[in-house]
């Protein structure tokens, strides 16, 4: 990866944080988890994925689930940043004058299936890659997963079954940014060892830095599509990155920011100073 | 042709379809040799099943799952609810065993509640087949329709021949009667028949119906039954709240007209389990006891 493209994906992953920053005034957003995945969506729509506005309907695209919903600001974000979604709409946030609302959902462009319940589109990419492999298609099939949204039994169903359906066109990533909505997830239901539990699943496993594109691009480029098993990676990030006031915090999981305070943290993400948060945190889970 | 010749005939013509079960092959048992790849066993995972036909739907195929109706409708409720309800995908869920017919299994086993939580489902529409012959004389018509479904599956042998004319939403009128008439559906219908022709014998004009789909309903046979109807008795093999009394009586609030109804249903009790002709017995279902409580009713008149 050159110099050239890093820079161009981290000012990419800037425009895109703006967005979801704009995004938690006015009823707010879930803000932790989208800042922790943005760099995710960024490197999965500028280099792995073959999906774009010109081919967004063709059934040759590779389709990417966002299974953990609440973080679709960065999805939209994305969207709008690689030409899927008209960035106007972007004002209509939460307006029901559009469909942008907290949770993804089909009437926005790019986006393959709705979700927004915990756990349902690993098994809902294990239909679509299955189709994939009936047509002999060589497309993949991407799916994000949040590693609170491991706590949920469907998942490893899921992963128990998608091994011997052997499909290899499948990766699902998880967005290792370690806290759940209130807490961090090794303080509730701990989830580590993951990788073994993964191997042990017989998935092929990988691990890389969710905010090192040179990284990502390592472990993604050594993906097999027919390797005979799915692929997960550990993707790992910190919830809130980019903006250090926030970053890491419990309680900064759902926000709803006054205006000024949207205009500091706009500062913050470019000077990365601290802002003074007055505005209490929704815990609305 | 049976259920298994149909789905092997639909996919073989059609590659929109897929024949997808979680561990339960009663009705499927031969298909895994005959169509390869297009039969998709997930094992005993109601989610993943119902959440893979999902993703299958959304590229155009016509997923057709399989599972026991307790789990299927209960276990995956929300993934049926969530992904096929919202997305309007045209899977088709096709549940074993459906209220008596799961006999001696016990409560666990006993879906006398699918039809309330699978018709609250927006876009979600219920087929309840009297029997064998009538489920295949409608069966090819839901798979392919554009909307989900939930099947009863019923391949109980048939005492009656069916009308071919089937229409999604239109029941099927066996006879009408001035004095009684039976609405039904499902694996009672074969008592439903028998009864009706012993209430003819004691002199009452009774009269039969078979819903088919109880969503979309034929709400104009239910108005037409109850204004003419001396009494209107409702029989069916799922719990009182939910199934068809409380769609007759939706139907009734809805247009504003009344009539003396006997629903025949589970109230807030599961069935005791044993074999069908014995449950019968034991809960008052045969034909003969069926009788005597429809004219204990008509007596009070």
């Amino acid at each position: 990866m050159t110099v050239d493209k890093i820079n161009e994906l981290k000012k990419t992953a800037y425009k895109v944080r703006e967005h979801i920053i704009k995004m938690s005034a006015d009823g707010g957003c879930f803000i932790g988890a989208s800042l922790s995945c943005t760099d995710i969506l960024v490197y999965l729509y500028n280099c792995f994925l073959n999906v774009n506005k010109n081919n967004s309907k063709d059934p040759q695209r590779d389709f990417f689930f966002l299974s953990k919903g609440h973080d679709v600001p960065a999805l939209y974000g994305t969207l709008v940043e690689t030409g899927l979604l008209d960035k106007a709409r972007l004002n209509n946030h939460l307006k029901t004058n559009d469909f942008i609302y907290w949770h993804p959902n089909t009437n926005i462009p790019g986006v393959e299936f709705h979700s927004g319940s915990l756990g349902h589109l690993l098994s809902v990419a294990m239909g679509t890659a299955y189709d994939c492999k009936l047509k002999e298609q060589k497309n993949k099939v991407v799916v994000l997963l949040g590693d609170g949204e491991l706590n949920e039994g469907s998942i490893w169903e899921a992963l128990l079954v998608a091994p011997s359906l052997k499909l290899d066109n499948l990766i699902a990533i998880i967005d290792r940014n370690k806290f759940q909505a209130n807490t961090k997830t090794e303080n509730l239901i701990k989830l580590e060892p993951l990788s073994e539990k993964f191997e042990s699943f017989r998935w092929n496993v990988g691990k890389t830095d969710g905010h090192s594109f040179i990284d990502m691009e390592r472990v993604f480029s050594k993906i097999s599509g027919n390797s005979g098993k799915p692929t997960i990676i550990i993707a790992d990030t910190i919830r809130g990155k980019g903006l250090p006031s926030i970053e890491e915090k419990a309680d900064r999981w759902f926000v709803n920011f006054t205006y000024e305070e949207i205009e500091d943290l706009l500062i913050e993400l470019r000077t990365k100073e601290k802002t003074i948060l007055k505005s209490e945190t929704l815990m609305v889970r | 042709m049976n259920y298994e010749t149909l789905l092997e005939n639909l996919t073989k013509k059609d590659e929109r379809f897929i024949i997808m079960t979680a561990e339960n092959r009663a009705a499927i048992r031969n298909l895994p040799s005959k169509i390869g790849n297009r039969f998709i066993d997930t094992g005993i995972t109601e989610m993943t099943l119902v959440g893979m036909a999902a993703g299958l739907a959304l590229q155009g195929r016509i997923p057709i799952a399989h599972s026991l109706s307790t789990f299927l409708t209960m276990r995956a409720f929300e993934f049926i609810r969530t992904d096929i309800g919202i997305g309007n995908l045209p899977v088709k869920l096709v549940g074993g065993v459906p209220g008596l017919m799961s006999e001696a299994n016990g409560p666990t086993h006993q879906a006398l509640e699918d039809i309330s939580i699978m018709r609250g489902i927006p876009n979600m529409r219920v087929f309840c087949p009297a029997d064998e012959d009538d489920m295949m004389i409608c069966m090819e018509k839901i798979l392919n329709s554009p909307s989900p479904y939930y099947i009863r599956y019923n391949n109980r042998k048939p005492l009656y021949s069916h009308s071919s004319v089937f229409v999604e939403g239109k029941a099927e009128i066996i006879s009408m009667g001035k004095d009684i008439n039976i609405l039904t559906y499902g694996i009672l219908f074969s008592e439903a028949l028998e009864t009706s022709k012993l209430l003819e014998s004691k002199g009452f004009d009774t009269g039969l119906i078979n819903m088919r789909t109880l969503k979309p309903i034929d709400e104009g046979i239910i108005i037409n039954i109850l204004k003419k109807s001396k009494l209107t008795v409702i029989l069916e093999d799922h719990f009182l709240t939910g199934g068809l009394f409380s769609i007759v009586s939706e139907t009734a609030m809805k247009y504003n007209i009344s009539g003396k109804v006997f629903p025949i249903a589970f109230k807030e009790k599961w069935f005791k389990p044993a074999l069908y002709k014995d449950i019968l017995i034991y809960e008052e279902l045969t034909p003969l006891l069926l009788t005597n409580r429809i004219l204990k009713e008509i007596e009070k008149i």
